[in-house]
């Protein structure tokens, strides 16, 4: 009870202090929407375009995920396990993590056309990049003691993989999917700039050509509550997986 | 006395030739069956390194490492080793940790007789009320008792162990000699004990090998005379008191050339 109102309150505090600027006056009403206006806005556009919109973005984003981390979890594995590898693909990774996903999207679209092909890769560029760095920095911290003991208890290679290495890789693979959808959802529009017809991200833009600004709110809001309510899935899932950490995922 | 473990004339040494740093220096003994020896000097003199060799995780750079006549050819189930950091495995419980070893292809065991070995080591380590615990709400003390009762339930017949109180505190660390003692009385193995405490060396061990400063060599073998089983009381024995001031001595003499070592090394 307690908790939940502890957990509601930032959440009325930012509605509060939206109605407050709304009838500041401060600034021109008509450019910030009250949120009842965004809130009936939403209620309408849920029986339109809205689910539609969140199952295309919905659907690309895992899909981005989903290659970037099936690719992250063994090149970070590789990466952090052998320092060797390490030492000249660690600037390669720095350098196309640092670009930014819009920038690409002119050549993203010169190479792979504008169909969801090409949305899908910028999405997967962004949770790779994402992805990788976690996992190479946590595999990079594995303690080799582990590895040690169960040599001396009499486990082969394959054995030390399964029993061993596996299971410490697990918190690290679950991190990276965390942080690869988290930017994932925040390069969605970005994605979505290339000739989207549906999608939250065209759903934003549609809106900004038309200036209606309670669309735009919709939009960002669905985004917002969208990602978060895939993190807490992802954390339930990890307080699962990891009951024998130490500090909970 | 058959010998077990054989040092024969065991040199070790890193990097490449211009910069070559001598760890070991032709060093030779033998540990025989059932013998309890403990190696001790200054710390960063290399002894771990000659735990290592028997354990399999390195070779030596000359002469050789015998296990019962054979060079050591890399590590495995018969000799068990206990670390100063545990490597209790975090995401195991208590139990599923002494059951590793039995559930690898070299030792496996049925269920039922997994479940046996575990309770009878959670016993004897008095680790019974924790059997679904995770590691993480274990003491230092208790983890330690896990990674033995680990370590014994693959039933090695050498037991190697590295500093293995060395993160324990004072009360601990002597209710885990003690509890170590009783341990062997029952099971009785060959161990190598790595050390740099005196009194823990005398208390356990039936012979003590003293090394010197990097190059580590021999410096001395002290035969302690006291027979099994001890108990605490062997600390206030006039002789246990002499051969502890000898043993100082020879440690101390030796932690000073290493200190003067590194002086000179960083200058």
């Amino acid at each position: 009870m307690q908790r939940a109102a502890l957990i509601l309150l930032p959440w009325l505090a930012i509605l509060a202090a939206w109605y407050a600027v709304h009838h500041s006056g401060l600034i021109n009403p008509a450019l910030v929407p009250a949120p009842h206006a965004v809130a009936a806005r939403f209620a309408e556009l849920g029986t339109g375009r809205l689910p539609l919109d969140v199952l295309m973005s919905t659907r690309r984003v895992l899909t981005g995920v989903a290659l970037g981390i099936a690719l992250a979890v063994p090149v970070g594995f590789l990466l952090g396990w052998y320092r060797q590898v390490r030492t000249f693909v660690d600037p390669l990774v720095n350098f196309f993590r640092a670009l930014p996903p819009i920038a690409l999207i002119p050549l993203v679209i010169v190479y792979f056309g504008v169909d969801e092909l090409a949305k899908t890769v910028i999405l997967f560029y962004a949770a790779f990049f994402a992805g990788v760095i976690v996992m190479y920095e946590g595999i990079a911290q594995i303690s080799p003691i582990y590895l040690r003991v169960a040599r001396t208890l009499g486990a082969s290679d394959s054995e030390i993989f399964l029993k061993v290495v596996v299971p410490m890789t697990v918190p690290h693979m679950l991190t990276a999917l965390r942080v690869a959808l988290g930017v994932a959802w925040a390069t969605l529009v970005a994605s979505e700039l290339i000739a989207a017809q549906q999608g939250l991200g065209a759903l934003i833009q549609d809106a900004a050509s038309f200036f209606q600004l309670d669309i735009i709110y919709v939009g960002i809001i669905s985004i917002g509550f969208i990602a978060l309510a895939m993190d807490l899935v992802l954390r339930a899932i990890a307080r699962r997986l990891l009951v024998w950490q130490e500090r909970l995922a | 006395m058959t010998d077990r473990i054989v040092f024969e004339d065991v040199s070790v040494a890193f990097g490449p030739p211009e910069r070559r740093l001598q760890v070991v220096d032709n060093v030779s003994y033998a540990i025989g069956d059932g013998e309890f020896v403990s190696v001790i000097g200054p710390s960063g003199c290399g002894k771990t390194t000659m735990l290592n060799m028997v354990a399999g995780f390195m070779k030596p750079s000359a002469g050789r490492v015998l296990l019962d006549g054979r060079p050591v050819a890399g590590p495995g189930p018969d000799r068990g080793v206990i670390f100063q950091e545990y490597g209790v495995f975090p995401w195991l419980t208590v139990r599923q940790n002494i059951e590793f070893g039995l559930k690898l292809r070299a030792n496996r065991r049925d269920a039922a007789r997994r479940a046996e070995i575990s309770d009878r080591y959670m016993r004897l380590m008095g680790l019974e009320d924790f059997a679904d615990a995770w590691p993480r709400m274990l003491s230092g003390g208790m983890r330690q008792r896990l990674a033995l009762a680990r370590a014994y339930a693959v039933e090695p017949q050498f037991l190697l162990m590295d500093e293995p109180f060395g993160a324990l505190d004072a009360q601990t660390r002597s209710a885990m000699q003690n509890l170590l003692l009783e341990v062997l009385r029952t099971e009785g193995k060959t161990v190598m004990l790595i050390t740099h405490s005196v009194e823990e060396a005398l208390y356990l061990s039936a012979r003590v090998v003293v090394m010197t400063a990097r190059p580590t060599r021999i410096r001395e073998i002290v035969e302690v005379p006291f027979g099994y089983p001890r108990a605490e009381a062997l600390h206030e024995q006039p002789e246990f008191g002499r051969l502890r001031s000898h043993l100082r001595d020879l440690v101390m003499q030796e932690y000073a050339a290493q200190a003067r070592q590194r002086f000179a090394v960083t200058d």
